[in-house]
């Protein structure tokens, strides 16, 4: 008997696997998820931004939180005030550990007073049940059981209100609602991973195929097309979404303590609430806000003609990265190494070449000037770069709602 | 006079170029003002809904080499522009086959072999050829023709420039580019290649926008021209704007609007005001005047010199060699509204190929046999056409499940025996789809609107001169210090604080942008203004 398979498809697979006519597969968390599925990504990049797209995130680790204790639990372990989260409401979150370093972000979905769903990159079944002593609460990992579909784009509303009996078009930004998707019951959230108009889509495993049929047979006229990473991670650069293991490194895998960071120091302060209940690492957050940290997360814009005259000294035009690039690159100001890009990319929308980085404090202010390694033709040059705002595109559909 | 009517800067025209001009003026601080005669801006490049529910791009119809520094600095993206890949061209071919390029170098080359296994390989080594000739001469596209007779200091700096630049070509290299500005497309791509569909649709681009066919001479050079976009590789600016190519021209406008321009439509410009040899101002067709130091045409050459001002302001050597400027219009466009998307019998069904371009030129003689239909003043029967479908990549411009097609129609001469009138425009649209319908059976009866423009049309229409949609043809005598006229291609013109911006300057041509830019920066350098006057 031949040993078992070291990955296995997502439910969407019986639809996904044809249709990936690139043959190009990455894991993600131990299943097959396409990169592209047409042999160049451009266009399902282009659908994401023009049109809308189809994304099979089912691998995200998803745990269900029920019970008398529930959002005594999710309080005690994100950094955002669940008291003040509606039902319904979406939170984007961090969730640290004690000495309020970041182990992993997520969603969490309120589906009611005392039931959510949480969404993780990492697992976190463990990290839950550990703080959930003395709360009455059912913890429930539902990673396998529950599909997720991640429908982008500025004609996602258009093509999911015509298959739903809900008023999906309604749905205000960070927002989740139950609904029928062509007879499916399904929970549609309008939120994604593309700074984009969008929804996420949550059915069980069972009703995966039925629901990839109704979206794919009525999606043709909305140019719907199924996208894969590498057209994601372009969008997700764009909007200014971290990326776990790529933009930090869960706290609790690093092995060094520089390898880790505060939520501030990944610019998501915005989604701390020190006035919140006791959330595992608020006392070392309350001390951090006193006495800032000393590293911040901004995004950068490379200068395009420093970046041609790097490349001129061979004789190149500038050769530009066709996917994100995820490999740690050094930042320079004053002729001294201030911080490190992370991810970087070019935008086919904003024309610019893009980075995330960490850099110390006194060297992130919007607009200071700074020096990108960049490495032509085997050696090392550098071109200029400016600290800038994320997210860098940021169109007003994302969050509009009708 | 008001001072309501009194500007910095007045732009005459508000086509892309126009708005570019205005943008970068308005950006350094000037007060400025775009005076457009239809009621929408964007002249050839613009979107409209003729038939309810179907957009169209009416003339212009792809982003060609639109200059990723005008997308930045004018911040384009925020202000709505979207280009969306056009990654393949499939030519159909009489006997039901088809010869594919696409944006995937494998798929392409299998392609290839098919027609020609020594065209594939020849294809890789073409490719890589023009690319380093492309890069070589690409810094043309951004410097002010130097003027080589007369250099002054900063004429021999860019001509230096220049040179650096080419440095390194080899022998076959320097070889080759001279023969590309001299020889024709087909007789260049005899040299490389023996599949005549290949050759006959790359030639294609070597005639768009002129009264020549593939065997005259001159029309190697847009070849090159091609892959210039090439270079840009990733960040290619080649494509459709989502929305149609309205919204370049939309985009153009939102961001100059950002940096204070004003602009009106529905205002006609009569002629440009002059004093002791200076521009003051311009006059408009109702009477009303305003006035400017600056004065700026974004319209053809023929216009710019004999319709804005008066001959007389202008030495007798330039207005004959602006009489003598060849801008024979060549090309019409036929926009369709579908019921249903097309089908093609070479590739039956859905798929990939559905949202890349089609082009008709099945054989070198065809498109020869086209241009001698036109030559003698007619169009051509069986004609040489470019063809997208922007609703299969951007669903917006038509209702759900339905499809616009775009086609480009070559050739059709402007002064056409007997002149233009309603019957000959349907019998040259009916051309058209009987072509068509021998590639695409479902073509005639899925057609719900059919807008037919003919070169008399964009003439009248979209104010451009015999109907040329380059404002002059892109012959290696039209180009660069060439271009419209020695001594005046650089965007001045012997009357003072009058400038040209159009496409009837260097680099000129196809939604680029870089005239516009390029007469924004002498002007402001003119002024002693910094480019960048306000953030």
């Amino acid at each position: 008997m031949p040993a078992p398979s070291a990955v296995r498809g997502t439910p969407f697979h019986e639809r996904t696997g044809p249709l990936c006519r690139a043959g190009n597969w990455r894991r993600w968390a131990g299943h097959l998820s396409a990169s592209s599925y047409e042999p160049t990504h451009e266009h399902e990049y282009q659908a994401i931004r023009s049109a809308c797209a189809l994304i099979d995130v089912s691998p995200l680790h998803k745990y269900r939180l029920s019970g008398p204790g529930a959002a005594a639990l999710a309080n005690r372990v994100v950094t955002r005030d669940v008291d003040r989260q509606e039902i319904g409401q979406v939170y984007y979150t961090p969730w640290c550990d004690a000495a309020g370093k970041v182990r992993d972000d997520g969603t969490l979905h309120r589906l009611g007073a005392s039931d959510f769903r949480l969404t993780s990159a990492e697992p976190t079944l463990k990290w839950l049940h550990e703080n959930a002593r003395g709360l009455d609460v059912k913890i429930e990992e539902e990673t396998e059981e529950v599909a997720a579909l991640a429908l982008q784009g500025p004609r996602s509303r258009d093509l999911l209100q015509r298959i739903t009996d809900g008023d999906v078009a309604g749905l205000p930004y960070f927002r989740v609602m139950s609904a029928r998707i062509a007879g499916i019951a399904a929970e549609v959230s309008r939120t994604g991973y593309t700074g984009d108009l969008g929804y996420e889509i949550w059915v069980g495993a069972a009703d995966a195929i039925p629901l990839w049929d109704a979206l794919t047979a009525a999606g043709a006229p909305f140019g719907l097309a199924p996208a894969g990473m590498l057209a994601l991670d372009m969008a997700r650069l764009e909007a200014g979404l971290l990326l776990v293991d790529v933009d930090f490194i869960p706290a609790h895998r690093a092995v060094i303590e520089d390898r880790k960071s505060s939520p501030y120091e990944l610019g998501l302060g915005w989604t701390v609430s020190l006035e919140a209940s006791n959330f595992v690492g608020r006392a070392a957050l309350r001390a951090e806000r006193d006495r800032p940290a000393a590293w911040r997360f901004r995004g950068i814009v490379l200068d395009w003609d420093s970046l041609e005259a790097a490349y001129a000294t061979v004789g190149l035009p500038p050769q530009l990265p066709g996917t994100t690039l995820r490999d740690s690159v050094p930042l320079y100001a004053g002729g001294r190494q201030v911080g490190y890009a992370t991810s970087r990319g070019w935008s086919p929308t904003l024309k610019t070449y893009l980075g995330l980085a960490h850099l110390e404090a006194e060297s992130a202010f919007v607009g200071t000037e700074l020096e990108i390694e960049v490495t032509v033709e085997h050696r090392r040059r550098r071109a200029r770069a400016t600290v800038a705002k994320t997210p860098f595109f940021d169109p007003e559909r994302k969050r509009a709602t009708p | 006079m008001s001072a309501t009517n009194a500007y910095d800067a007045i732009i005459v025209g508000g086509g892309h170029n126009g708005l570019i001009n205005a943008a970068y003026l308005a950006r350094a601080g000037l007060r400025t003002v775009v005076l457009e005669r239809r009621h929408l801006v964007g002249g050839a490049a613009v979107t409209e809904e003729i038939f309810p529910g179907f957009k169209y791009s009416v003339a212009s119809y792809v982003v060609s080499l639109l200059r990723p520094e005008i997308i930045r600095d004018l911040q384009l993206a925020r202000h709505g522009l979207e280009i969306l890949p056009l990654e393949s061209t499939v030519t159909p071919l009489p006997n039901g086959d088809y010869l594919g390029r696409w944006a995937d170098h494998d798929q392409t080359r299998r392609d290839l072999y098919r027609h020609s296994p020594k065209d594939a390989e020849a294809y890789d080594d073409f490719a890589t050829l023009m690319y380093r000739l492309a890069w070589a001469v690409k810094p043309l596209l951004g410097v002010v023709p130097p003027d080589p007779l007369s250099p002054g200091l900063r004429d021999l700096k860019t001509l230096l420039m220049l040179g650096r630049h080419a440095r390194g070509l080899d022998e076959q290299q320097f070889h080759a580019l001279f023969k590309l500005g001299t020889m024709s497309a087909a007789d260049y791509l005899d040299e490389w290649f023996e599949s005549d569909p290949l050759k006959a649709t790359m030639s294609a681009s070597g005639i768009i926008g002129t009264f020549l066919g593939p065997r005259s001479p001159g029309t190697a050079y847009v070849l090159l021209h091609h892959y210039m976009g090439e270079i840009d590789g990733v960040f290619r600016a080649w494509g459709f704007a989502r929305g149609g190519n309205g919204m370049v021209s939309e985009s153009i406008a939102s961001s100059a609007r950002s940096h204070g321009a004003e602009i009106r439509t529905g205002a006609t410009v009569e002629r440009v005001l002059t004093a002791n040899g200076r521009a003051t101002g311009v006059v408009l067709e109702d009477g009303e005047e305003l006035t400017a130091k600056t004065v700026v045409s974004g319209v053809d050459p023929k216009r710019t010199f004999l319709g804005l001002l008066d001959p007389e302001e202008l030495p007798e050597d330039l207005v004959e060699a602006i009489r003598r400027f060849r801008i024979r219009g060549s090309s019409g466009k036929v926009n369709l509204s579908l019921s249903e998307a097309p089908e093609f019998s070479c590739l039956p069904g859905g798929g990939p190929h559905l949202r890349g371009a089609f082009s008709i030129s099945p054989s070198m003689d065809y498109l020869e046999r086209a241009y001698d239909d036109a030559k003698y003043g007619g169009f051509s029967r069986r004609p040489y056409m470019d063809i997208v479908i922007p609703s299969m990549i951007d669903p917006g411009m038509a209702p759900p499940g339905r499809h616009v097609m775009s086609i480009f129609v070559q050739y059709a001469a402007f002064d056409i025996e007997g002149g233009w009138d309603d019957a000959k425009r349907e019998a040259f649209g009916d051309a058209v789809v009987d072509t068509l319908s021998e590639y695409v059976p479902n073509l005639r009866d899925s057609i719900l609107h059919r807008q037919v423009l003919t070169p008399l049309d964009m003439q009248e229409q979209l104010g451009l001169t015999e109907g040329n949609i380059f404002h002059g043809e892109l012959t290696p005598q039209q180009l660069f210090f060439f271009r419209p006229s020695p001594a005046w291609a650089d965007y001045r013109t012997p009357v003072r604080g009058f400038y040209q911006c159009g496409s009837g300057t260097h680099p000129g041509g196809g939604v680029c942008g870089a005239s516009g830019r390029l007469a924004a920066l002498e002007i402001l350098r003119d002024l002693r203004r910094r480019p960048r006057g306000r953030p």
